[in-house]
């Protein structure tokens, strides 16, 4: 079972929810948890993971040999990213803009091409607290983080629970981190801004065709629009954390919420039966 | 005239609240929301909507099943998994094109895809440019980099002396698109620890880019020893912690009502972020 958890907004405790979850089923289950958020990987922060292994992610990007290039441009006229330029006698390319396509050392005449790996980050795993860890860290100065992704999730093991968790947004890095799950969770909270990502939010899930249902976190602070919203539409409000100074002081020292306030795993073992409910029904029903 | 761009790394430590703001304070500027996947500016600001665009950008790969032969030459070539049953999924196709250029039987075209939506549009603060990227697509740097040259142009027709943007979170692409060649960038953050870790990756890609940045600590009174070290980080590296903004439920009772934090209410918070727009001014003239 692959549970992704993500939320359109920033901030509303997509770390706080994927963390807890993760503990409070280490007990029941084998747990992995993957943080698939590459550029600001929080995760390990929480989980404090003894990192027994690291792995350099790299795009295969162009390398000229000039003696063979005969400057005939072939290459910058099959790049889709304008990651290669010929300027008269003058091949110029551009690792960062290169998505690793291959078409311009395929595609060269003169076989002068040929490619090269190009670090963009790394992935690194180990053992934290009883859970199989793993996560992405993009370089520094780096744009691409779907290729750091797809080698972080190159680790999962299906016969796992295994929880990622994304960044915010809803572009292609979320896209990459959640689709093929089994269930999303979206994370958000009731106010203005969290409603109108969730709503983005929403629009992916259903677009990647993933069953969903929403944490409502900081329930108290805000408006009652996101509960109207989510009744409206019919999504299920799988669990509620309130607005509490207390959880939001563990959460500034990097203390998982079931670690500094144990009561709350309950309702992650919880939370882990509803989806499950869902996914199962799903399977028995898969036109649904 | 000068481009002031506002980062965090780290999702909702309230960098939207404080563009809100800025554009309720400062005069003679155009407003940009650089965060084109998950746009919230236009909550604040009510914006009527003047100009509405096409974002074109972007191409995925459709096959003929009739010319189709079958010869998987494409699967196997295409370095994003994107090809099964000789059928393309438009999630995973980055639009390179290369199965389309080796394709034996020229079965394969290329379309272009309408990735979004961006719109210039008055408020009752000013013009602001902002955009839509569509849901789930690719290419939300090249928006960002469209978001940015329309607010350009219009500073620079106008006269204008502004350009403040409200950026993204993270440090990939969309994060560089906004950030290449801005004048400041201002980094808001939060005493957590994963608010300290993100900062210092995005003061990183500032950095990277050869940017000056300063440093903004929001809810400051929610962990006091986070707080101090932050600010040490900031002396170490020489980088100016511009202000400190208590918590405050007015941030989020403005956001309710729809305007900013300085409309709302005359108390610290809104203080606060009166005189770090007076001391961002003031560095952008000196």
């Amino acid at each position: 079972m692959i549970i992704s958890v993500a939320s359109g907004k920033g901030g509303t405790g997509k770390t706080l929810v994927a963390t807890s979850l993760a503990l409070s089923l280490k007990d029941l289950y084998n747990i992995q948890l993957l943080d698939c958020d590459v550029e600001e990987p929080n995760d390990h922060i929480f989980m404090k993971p003894d990192i027994t292994r690291s792995e350099a992610v790299s795009i295969p990007v162009p390398k000229v040999d000039e003696k063979k290039c005969t400057h005939c441009g072939k290459c910058a006229e099959v790049c889709a990213y304008h990651a290669i330029a010929v300027m008269g006698e003058y091949v110029l390319t551009f690792p960062e803009l290169c998505h690793g396509c291959g078409a311009c050392s395929y595609l060269c005449p003169e076989k002068a091409i040929t490619e090269t790996p190009h670090e963009i980050g790394v992935i690194e795993t180990g053992d934290a607290r009883g859970v199989a860890f793993g996560h992405g860290k993009l370089s520094i100065g780096q744009a691409m983080a779907p290729p750091v992704i797809r080698k972080v999730k190159g680790l999962i093991d299906k016969d796992n629970v295994v929880i990622i968790d994304s960044s915010p947004g809803t572009s292609c890095p979320v896209v990459e981190a959640i689709k093929d799950s089994d269930f999303c969770l979206l994370v958000t909270e009731p106010t203005p801004f969290g409603l109108n990502d969730l709503m983005l939010a929403v629009e992916t899930v259903r677009q990647l065709g993933i069953p969903y249902g929403i944490v409502l976190n900081r329930a108290g602070v805000g408006d009652g629009k996101t509960e109207e919203y989510c009744h409206k539409e019919n999504i299920p409000i799988l669990q509620t954390i309130p607005l509490d100074t207390n959880i939001a002081s563990f959460y500034s020292r990097g203390v998982p919420l079931v670690e500094g306030m144990p009561e709350y795993k309950k309702s992650f073992v919880e939370l882990y039966e509803k989806i499950g409910e869902t996914v199962n029904e799903r399977s028995a029903h898969p036109q649904r | 005239m000068k481009e002031v761009l506002i980062l965090s790394g780290k999702g909702g430590t309230g960098k939207t609240s404080i563009v809100g703001s800025f554009a309720a304070i400062a005069k003679n500027k155009v407003m940009a929301d650089c965060d084109v996947d998950a746009a919230d500016l236009h909550l604040l600001l009510s914006p009527s909507i003047k100009e509405t665009n096409e974002f074109r950008s972007g191409q995925v790969a459709v096959i003929d099943k009739d010319k189709c032969i079958e010869c998987d030459l494409c699967q196997n070539i295409c370095r994003f998994d994107a090809i099964h049953d000789y059928t393309v999924d438009p999630v995973s196709c980055e639009g390179c094109g290369f199965c389309s250029r080796i394709c034996p039987v020229e079965a394969i075209t290329m379309n272009e895809c309408k990735a979004g939506d961006w719109f210039i549009s008055d408020t009752k603060h000013g013009p602001l440019v902002h955009a839509r990227l569509g849901i789930a697509q690719e290419n939300s740097g090249k928006l960002v980099a469209l978001v940015r040259q329309q607010a350009k142009d219009l500073a620079e027709k106008s006269g204008l002396d502004y350009i403040i943007s409200d950026g993204p979170p993270g440090i990939g692409c969309p994060v560089i698109s906004s950030l290449s060649g801005v004048s400041l960038a201002l980094i808001v953050t939060e005493p957590t620890l994963s608010g300290i870790h993100d900062m210092e990756r995005v003061l990183g890609v500032c950095k990277h880019f050869g940017v000056p940045a300063m440093v903004c600590i929001n809810k400051y009174d929610l962990n006091d020893k986070n707080t101090i070290a932050i600010h040490d980080y900031c002396k170490e590296n020489e980088i100016d912690v511009a202000a400190m903004i208590p918590f405050d439920n007015a941030v989020t009772e403005a956001m309710v009502k729809g305007v900013s934090v300085v409309e709302h209410s005359d108390g610290r918070v809104a203080r606060e972020i009166k005189s770090l727009w007076q001391h961002i001014a003031q560095k952008l003239q000196g």
